[in-house]
C-alpha cells in the first residue's frame, strides 16, 4: 500500500460575530491509500465538505487553517506552498467534482474546449493533441457518441452528462486523488447509478485514492473501503466498510442508521434523533453529541478521544471502555 | 368510498421562448387516474421531470387544467367558481420540499399559521392564539416560538411550521409535494414520524410526493410510478415493490441505494437520458430505454394501457413476463 494523503489534526477556524472564533472543523485526522475510497459521512454543518475544500487550500476567507494542522501529500506539505506550487496540486494531483456541475462549467464554451483547456493547462501538449485526449476523456466516462458532444455547450446536457463532463475535466490531470463533494447528490437515483459506475470504474482503472463526502449511507455500503463519520467537527467514528455497517458502535452513527427508510426488510417506526445539530457557536463542552445522546452518562462532560472497539474500528464516545 | 378520484388528468405548458408559439408544448401529465380513499396515502414516485409536482398542483388547481376531471368530496373541483374553490382548499392543502420559499419571511410564525384559520373564518379573538399554540404543540414545537420569524428556524422546524399552517385550516386531504427531501436523514425521520402521527390521529389522506422509494415505503399503502406523464405502475406497496411489473419500476428500485454491503444487488442501469416531455416517444414512452428482453415493434408503436397482471397495475405490454424475464440476474445492459 502507498500512502498518498496523510492530514493530521486538522483545525479550521471562522470569525464568530466579533465573538472570538469558532471551528467547524475542530482537529480531523485521516488518511488515504493509493486505490483507496475513504467516504467521509455526515449531515450538514459536520464539517466535511470544509475539510475537503482544506485539501486544495480552498477554504473561503475569513476562514482559515489553525496553526497545528497538518495536510501531507506524499512528500509535499500542502500547507507550506504558494502561488505556482499550489497550483500545480489544484486539480493536476488532486482533483475534485462538486455536487451541481453546472455551477463549475462555463456556460459560453464547448465541453470539449473546457476539457481540451484543463490538458493543456497540467500538460505540454499541442492543441490537437488535447482535443484527442479531450474525446477519449469523454468515451471514458461513458458518453454516448463523444465526438460530436464535444461541440456542445453545458446547457445542451443533460444534469448527468454535466456532471460526467465535469468527471473527464477532473480526469484530464491524471490526478492522485479525486475528491467527490456528494457527487450525485443533485441527481436521479438511476442517473446516480450510472454515475456511480463510472467513479468506480475509473477509480480502478486509473488506480485513484477517492475521498466521497456524502450524507448517503446508501452509496457508502458496498463502495467504500473505509468509513468516518462527522459530527460538529469531529470524525466520530471510523472504521473499514463492511465492519461499520456490520457493527456501528457510535450512539450517532446508531441514529444515523435507525433513522434511514429501508427499501427491504420489514417496515418499522423510525427511531430518528431528538433535537438537530447546534451551529458551531452552540457545541456543548464534553462529547458534542452529548445533549442528544440516549446514551450518555457522567464521563460524557470529558471530551472523549478516538478510543479502539476492535481492527481498525475507533470512536469518540467512553463507551468503547464500557462494552456492553 | 373515495376521498379524491382523478380521471384522464392532462397538463401542457406551452413551450417558452421567441418561438414558443410554434415549439411543441411540454406535456408534462399525459392521462392519469388514480383514487385516494379516507386516511389513505398514496405514494406518487418518479424522477425530475416526470410530472408527478404538475400532478399534485393541478388537483388543487394551483395550476388550471388542460384536460381532465377530479372529484373531491363529492364536488368535481374543475367546474367550482372562484368562491366555492375557495371553500373546498379549506378541505385540501399543500406542503412543499421548501419551506422557508414558502413562508413570508415579514410574518411571525404565529401569524403564518392564524392566517388560513381568519381567510376562512374559523376563529376569532383570543380563540386564535390559542389554537395557534395548540398546533405548534401538535407538530412538536414550543408554542413560545409563536412570535419569532421563520429564519430564526432550521429546516426540520420550518418544515413542522409549514406543516401546522397546512392543518389549521383543517383539511381532509394534503398534498405532500417532497416534504423531507431536503432534509438531513436524522431530521427526515421525526418528520415522517410525525406525518404518520397526525394521519392517524385525525384520520388524513395524503398524496406523497417523492423520487425516493424507501421514504414513501415508510408512509404510503399503495404507490403510483410516473413516468414521462404517465403512470406505468401502480399498487400496493409491499407487492410493487417485492413482484415489480414495469421495466421502469425494476430499474428505479434497482438504483435505490442500500445501506447494507450484505445486501448490494445486481443494478440495473438505464441506457441514456430522459427524453424530453416536449417530444415524448411514440408508443411506450419507456421503449427507447427498456430492457424487457420481449421488447419489440408493438412497443415502438402502440401505447400499452394500464392493467392489472399480478398483484399491480401496469401498463406493459409484456408485464406478464417481468417477473420471470427480469429475475435473473445481469439480464439487463449497462450504459
Amino acid at each position: 500500500m502507498t500512502r498518498v494523503l496523510d492530514v493530521e489534526q486538522l483545525r479550521i477556524s471562522f470569525p464568530d460575530g466579533g465573538r472570538g472564533r469558532v471551528h467547524p472543523v475542530d482537529g480531523v485526522s485521516f488518511s488515504l491509500e493509493r486505490g483507496e475510497t475513504l467516504a467521509l459521512v455526515g449531515e450538514s454543518g459536520c464539517g466535511k465538505s470544509l475539510t475537503s475544500l482544506a485539501l486544495l487550500r480552498l477554504v473561503p476567507p475569513p476562514g482559515r487553517i489553525e496553526e497545528g494542522s497538518s495536510i501531507r501529500l506524499g512528500d509535499t506539505d500542502v500547507l507550506a506552498l504558494e502561488g505556482d506550487a499550489l497550483r500545480r496540486i489544484r486539480g493536476r494531483r488532486i482533483g475534485m467534482i462538486f455536487q451541481d456541475p453546472m455551477t463549475s462549467l462555463n456556460p459560453v464554451f464547448t465541453v470539449g474546449a473546457q476539457i481540451a483547456e484543463g490538458v493543456r493547462a497540467h500538460f505540454d501538449v499541442s492543441r490537437s493533441e488535447a482535443k484527442q485526449r479531450a474525446l477519449k476523456l469523454l468515451e471514458e466516462v461513458g458518453i454516448p457518441d463523444p465526438a460530436s458532444r464535444l461541440d456542445a455547450y453545458p446547457h445542451q446536457l443533460s444534469g448527468g452528462m454535466r456532471q460526467r463532463v465535469m468527471i473527464a475535466i477532473a480526469l484530464s490531470a491524471e490526478p492522485e486523488i479525486l475528491i467527490a463533494d456528494e457527487p450525485t447528490t443533485a441527481l436521479d437515483v438511476t442517473v446516480q447509478a450510472q454515475i456511480l459506475e463510472v467513479l468506480d470504474r475509473l477509480r480502478d482503472s486509473h488506480g485513484m485514492a477517492v475521498l466521497l463526502i456524502t450524507h448517503d449511507l446508501g452509496i457508502v455500503a458496498g463502495r467504500a473501503d473505509r468509513v468516518a463519520v462527522m459530527y460538529a467537527g469531529q470524525i466520530v467514528e471510523e472504521a473499514p466498510t463492511a465492519r461499520l455497517f456490520a457493527q456501528p458502535s457510535h450512539p450517532y452513527t446508531q441514529g444515523l442508521f435507525a433513522s434511514v427508510p429501508r427499501i427491504s426488510g420489514p417496515v418499522t417506526r423510525l427511531s430518528p434523533i431528538g433535537g438537530s445539530v447546534p451551529p458551531p457557536g452552540a457545541w456543548p463542552s464534553g462529547c458534542r453529541f452529548r445533549p442528544r445522546c440516549p446514551k450518555a452518562f457522567d464521563k460524557s462532560e470529558t471530551m472523549p478521544p478516538l478510543l479502539p472497539v476492535g481492527p481498525d474500528h475507533r470512536m469518540r464516545c467512553w463507551l468503547a471502555d464500557r462494552p456492553e | 368510498m373515495t376521498l379524491l378520484q382523478v380521471r384522464d388528468l392532462v397538463k401542457h405548458y406551452p413551450a417558452g421562448g421567441l418561438f414558443g408559439a410554434s415549439a411543441p408544448p411540454v406535456q408534462a401529465v399525459q392521462g392519469v387516474s388514480f383514487e385516494v380513499g379516507p386516511g389513505e396515502t398514496l405514494g406518487l414516485v418518479g424522477e425530475s421531470g416526470c410530472g408527478k409536482s404538475s400532478v399534485g398542483r393541478t388537483i388543487l388547481r394551483l395550476q388550471e387544467p388542460t384536460a381532465g376531471a377530479v372529484t373531491f368530496e363529492g364536488a368535481d373541483l374543475f367546474s367550482l367558481d372562484r368562491t366555492a374553490l375557495r371553500k373546498m382548499r379549506r378541505r385540501m392543502q399543500i406542503i412543499f420540499q421548501d419551506p422557508y420559499s414558502s413562508l413570508n419571511p415579514r410574518m411571525t410564525v404565529g401569524a403564518a399559521v392564524a392566517e388560513g384559520m381568519q381567510i376562512h373564518r374559523l376563529a376569532a379573538g383570543k380563540e386564535i392564539g390559542r389554537r395557534v399554540g395548540a398546533l405548534l404543540e401538535e407538530v412538536g414545537l414550543d408554542p413560545g416560538y409563536a412570535g419569532r420569524y421563520p429564519h430564526e428556524f432550521s429546516g426540520g422546524q420550518r418544515q413542522r411550521i409549514g406543516i401546522a399552517r397546512a392543518l389549521a385550516v383543517e383539511p381532509s386531504f394534503i398534498v405532500c409535494d417532497e416534504p423531507v427531501s431536503a432534509l438531513d436523514v436524522s431530521v427526515q425521520a421525526q418528520v415522517l414520524n410525525l406525518l404518520a402521527d397526525l394521519q392517524r390521529e385525525r384520520g388524513l389522506s395524503y398524496l406523497f410526493i417523492a423520487h425516493d422509494l424507501a421514504v414513501v415505503r415508510q408512509i404510503a399503502q399503495r404507490v403510483a410510478v410516473m413516468y414521462l406523464g404517465r403512470i406505468v405502475e401502480e399498487g400496493p406497496t409491499e407487492t410493487l415493490l417485492q413482484a415489480p411489473r414495469h421495466p421502469y419500476t425494476v430499474a428505479l428500485l434497482s438504483a435505490v441505494p442500500e445501506p447494507d454491503p450484505a445486501r448490494q444487488r445486481d443494478r440495473i442501469v438505464l441506457r441514456g437520458d430522459l427524453p424530453s416531455p416536449s417530444r415524448p416517444p411514440s408508443g411506450c414512452p419507456f421503449h427507447p430505454r427498456c430492457f424487457h428482453p420481449r421488447r419489440d415493434e408493438r412497443c415502438r408503436t402502440e401505447p400499452p394501457a394500464l392493467r392489472p397482471v399480478g398483484g399491480t397495475l401496469a401498463a406493459c405490454h409484456y408485464a406478464e413476463t417481468t417477473q420471470a424475464d427480469l429475475a435473473r440476474p445481469n439480464s439487463a445492459t449497462s450504459s
